[in-house]
């Protein structure tokens, strides 16, 4: 995907869960995988000229891959705390930017994996574990 | 609440998906800022109330499974983005009303709060929300 196409962007997510659905995933699942997509997606468009989300299924969990060639996070602890956010103005005129992404990734996904290397990219994998009994 | 009953009583009309006007909307969340939208409704069929109208709040509403959005302040979003919606099963509503007076019309009228996600840490600094 590209970074900065503002119109296209959450695209990813509805395609996922569309995937997702399809798979017979559960509902719980797709909900969690859909806004942890979104979060990952939007940091994908607002801060790197681009990257790649890929989707595994397994029978027991799901994974989000985010990769992107982007500026890379200097302190990924200061950036997993709630309100701490490096947008520029344009991205919270967008409703975007409030330094909830990372947090709320961590919320929404059972395990959330940051590596980052400044001036080479970031890679996030977010895993959801499927509990059938509860499907 | 249906939604038939939020455009009638804050005075919108449909912009998209007027034929899911019978839709049940159990509670509504206001806000202008989608970050907080994602990290803190946690119940589906939702109302979103919101300024915003970015291509970005129809993806929203359907990562979200909301019940529908109304735009407040008079604001329409563009063409694309409402055929967006029609085509995706989105109803989007818009009223000329601020979002302070739809908020208030429709709370008045029984449609709760949506139940919000505390952030991590605001226990310690604010102590547990009212029930």
């Amino acid at each position: 995907m590209v970074g900065l196409d503002l119109e296209r962007a959450g695209q990813v997510s509805t395609e996922v869960q569309r995937v997702l659905r399809k798979l017979g995933v559960e509902p719980e699942v797709v909900r969690r995988a859909g806004i942890v997509c979104f979060e990952g997606e939007m940091n994908i468009v607002l801060y790197t000229p681009g990257g790649r989300i890929i989707l595994l299924v397994y029978d027991d969990r799901v994974e989000l891959i985010f990769s992107d060639q982007g500026p890379g996070i200097p302190d990924i602890e200061l950036a997993r705390q709630p309100g701490y956010s490096t947008a520029p103005d344009w991205a919270r005129e967008l409703g975007f930017g409030s330094g909830m992404g990372l947090p709320n990734m961590e919320a929404n996904a059972d395990r959330l994996e940051i590596r980052s290397r400044l001036g080479e990219g970031t890679v996030i994998r977010a895993t959801f574990f499927r509990r059938r009994d509860e499907a | 609440m249906r939604l038939r009953e939020v455009a009638e009583l804050t005075g919108a009309r449909f912009l998209s998906g007027e034929e899911l006007a019978d839709r049940a909307v159990g509670a509504a969340f206001a806000a202008d800022l989608l970050s907080d939208v994602l990290a803190m409704v946690r119940e589906e069929g939702v109302l979103l109330i919101t300024g915003t109208v970015t291509a970005q709040v129809v993806r929203v509403a359907e990562v979200m499974n909301l019940a529908g959005v109304l735009f407040v302040r008079g604001k329409i979003p563009t063409k694309s983005t409402v055929e967006y919606a029609a085509a995706a099963g989105i109803p989007l509503l818009a009223t000329p009303r601020t979002m302070y007076e739809a908020c208030g019309i429709l709370y008045t009228h029984g449609l709760p709060g949506a139940k919000r996600k505390p952030l991590p840490y605001e226990h310690d600094q604010l102590g547990s929300p009212p029930p």
